[in-house]
């Protein structure tokens, strides 16, 4: 395995709101290397988009990390100071939002927009930019890119706004890229150019990517590593062979019986999980997801389980795992 | 594909265009968006006919047409036996509490200023069932979708996504209709719920009789509950086939390309699987190409015959199927290549993007 580029310890990220402090992350560790794709699956509230924007230290105004390091090219990012961060946001660190409409400035030009960081970063002067950007724009799949500079993004499509937003995020040449639900509110057939643009350009640069997403398809096809994140904590991680085939949380088994595959027969049973996600007022003195879980044990109301290595190079964090074979035998016995 | 005359919903040639106005004082009229162009379809009475494309396509369009939210252009809307395609607005409101609809999005459509109990006996009252009964029967909808009794005096902000849900589904079947247009009834909410409301809707369907129109955008969850699934692109029907065979057997070249796109969540099928990618993005139902409307991004076009004239919907192997040349690419006769990208704006209408933590 190659040396780390970004490796996360314990990150710990509180919200301060009129109804009490939110415990937003609980203290996840994860690391990633360049060239390496790693998956962050959880659904809305989980955490997994805080967790990003705190290693850009990008948090909203009442948010605070408490704890916690972010070991990037021997300096902590979590400790730095706005200037010293500033100088790897766009340049070192990149990334893609999940919203096209939102995320780029409407009164300002593509080619103002795809010229700033090269500009602030590089020190290229306009026409530098400007060539740098068209080069760009090609990269990213964008025809006639040279007429398109002077172009504004509500003349751009979906699509087209993210592939913008990806040629953004790579002016610089980042060394870790982290893309936040990128294609979420995209069509299926642009998801799959959008991915695939992704992945392509992440193997050319040996870029390190950070894919966080709530889509699981779209992680079985993209990524090697997977972190299912619930509640604030990594409930389990794992290659994403070992998760998708044999997955060992009562979570990552509930995630995969209640979607419907396409690959699978017509009115497949689906497995809902009952309830609704934890509320996060509360620091956690329990598994999170005991209330909902069917592999409940006694102790998992009474402390929160530790993540343990089940085999190697997958950790689950549970007092009773699902049997390694339940997902494999319940498929098999449901298509029957 | 027979119906052997047993359709709740009988579409004739819909077609729904939304004028285009230019200038300031004449108003004139310099085009349309071709949202809905000529869209025939029957829907059986307690079959839920899955109707699936990209944003833009007109899926919404033909739900709100069918319910007369929309004036249609032109064609024929028959429900139940009569002609609802030019009904007054008098002669609609009796049938109209025979059709209800299921909203996407469970954050707008629920009045944040209305108690439960206030949004769910809404319809009742409007239809003259309020009365002494009225408390009684909305405690019994809000049973039926799984919701707890004191619900009835609390406000929506309560409630969390699939919840709300629940809440416009208890509306919607306040006046026991028989016909229910679902128009991204799931797509807002998280995956771990969505099977929730997915599974409530298929038990109030054999409990209730129900008739769907499922729309969605998302191919595994309409196959999950359909019956029959039409595939729309640009305003028209490209395929409609049973749903099991749409997946085993698709023969358009759409459906062919858009359910390769489609991830599955298994990394092994993954890898094994070839997906065509489609290149460019959807043209501008404004402008929509001439004759076969896919021609401009299919990866199975021929030199001529798709440029020059528009396939009819012909029937084929149990499906109905829009295109020239199914059979050929059916044969593998002939190959997809990758075309040439070419984008335009896309149309103004952005996927619903659930709120993020």
């Amino acid at each position: 395995m190659r040396t780390p580029l970004l490796t996360v310890e314990d990150l710990e990220v509180r919200f301060g709101t009129s109804r009490g402090l939110v415990y937003a992350v609980n203290g996840i560790s994860f690391d990633i290397a360049p060239g390496e794709t790693l998956g962050i699956v959880g659904e809305s509230g989980c955490g997994k988009s805080v967790t990003s924007l705190a290693l850009l230290g990008i948090l909203a105004r009442n948010g605070r990390v408490t704890g916690g390091t972010a070991m990037f090219g021997g300096r902590d990012l979590l400790k730095l100071k706005d200037e010293q961060l500033r100088l790897i946001r766009g340049r070192e660190i990149a990334m893609v939002f999940q919203d096209p409409m939102t995320s780029l400035n409407p009164v300002l030009t593509i080619g103002k927009q795809l010229r700033e960081p090269l500009q602030v970063h590089f020190g290229m002067d306009k026409s530098q930019a400007d060539r740098r950007a068209v080069e760009l724009l090609e990269q990213v799949g964008i025809p006639s890119a040279k007429q398109r500079l002077r172009d504004y993004p509500h003349q751009f499509s979906g699509g087209m706004r993210q592939r913008v937003m990806i040629a953004i995020a790579l002016a610089c040449e980042p060394k870790l890229l982290i893309a936040d639900e990128p294609t979420t509110a995209l069509d299926v057939t642009i998801q799959a150019q959008i991915l695939e643009l992704l992945k392509t350009l992440v193997s050319e640069r040996d870029t390190a990517l950070m894919l966080i997403t709530h889509d699981l398809g779209v992680v079985a096809g993209m990524c090697e590593r997977v972190n299912v994140m619930y509640a604030g904590m990594f409930m389990e991680t794992g290659s994403a062979a070992a998760l998708f085939s044999q997955p060992r949380h009562p979570y990552t088994l509930g995630l995969l019986q209640s979607v419907p595959r396409l690959d699978a027969g017509r009115r497949q049973k689906l497995m809902p999980i009952p309830g609704s996600p934890r509320n996060m007022l509360s620091p956690p003195g329990e598994c999170p997801f005991a209330p909902r879980c069917r592999y409940e044990v006694e102790q998992s109301r009474q402390q929160v389980p530790p993540l343990e290595e089940i085999e190697p190079g997958h950790q689950v964090r549970c007092f009773n795992p699902v049997p390694a074979d339940e997902w494999q035998r319940e498929r098999l016995g449901g298509a029957a | 594909m027979s119906t052997n005359g047993n359709a709740l919903v009988e579409v004739e040639d819909l077609k729904v265009y939304f004028p285009i106005k230019s200038g300031l004082v004449m108003d004139r009229h310099v085009g349309d968006v071709k949202a809905v162009d000529g869209v025939s379809l029957e829907i059986e009475r307690g079959e839920t006919l899955g109707l699936v494309g990209e944003s833009g396509c007109g899926k919404s369009t033909v739900g709100r047409a069918l319910l007369r939210l929309y004036d249609p252009t032109a064609g024929k809307i028959v429900f139940d036996g009569t002609d609802i395609t030019h009904l007054g607005e008098n002669q609609m409101r009796p049938l109209r509490r025979r059709m209800q609809m299921i909203f996407q999005d469970p954050y707008a459509s629920l009045n944040p200023r209305h108690s439960i109990g206030r949004i769910v006996g809404e319809p009742l009252r409007v239809h003259g069932r309020g009365g002494k009964e009225l408390g009684k029967t909305v405690r019994e909808l809000l049973q039926t979708v799984g919701l707890p009794a004191d619900a009835i005096s609390r406000y929506p902000h309560e409630f969390s996504g699939g919840q709300r849900q629940r809440i416009g589904l208890a509306r919607a079947l306040a006046l026991n209709p028989d016909f229910l247009v679902c128009d991204e009834p799931v797509s807002a909410l998280d995956v771990s719920i969505q099977a929730q409301i997915v599974n409530l809707m298929e038990r109030l369907q054999d409990d209730f009789d129900l008739t769907y129109l499922f729309i969605a955008h998302d191919l595994a969850v309409v196959r999950h509950i359909s019956d029959r699934i039409a595939v729309m692109y640009l305003g028209q029907i490209m395929e409609l086939s049973p749903a099991d065979d749409l997946y085993d057997n698709p023969l358009h070249p759409y459906t062919i390309s858009l359910l390769s796109a489609i991830p599955i969540p298994d990394p092994e099928v993954e890898k094994r699987r070839s997906s065509i990618l489609l290149q460019g993005d959807l043209p501008s139902p404004a402008n929509p190409p001439a004759a076969c409307r896919f021609h401009t991004r299919c990866p199975y076009v021929q030199p001529t015959r798709c440029r020059e004239e528009e396939p009819l919907l012909r029937p084929l192997e149990g499906h109905l199927v829009k295109c020239h040349y199914a059979e050929d690419v059916k044969a593998g006769l002939i190959t997809p290549r990758v075309r040439e990208a070419v984008f335009e704006p896309g149309p103004q209408e952005p996927a619903y993007v659930p709120p993020v933590d």
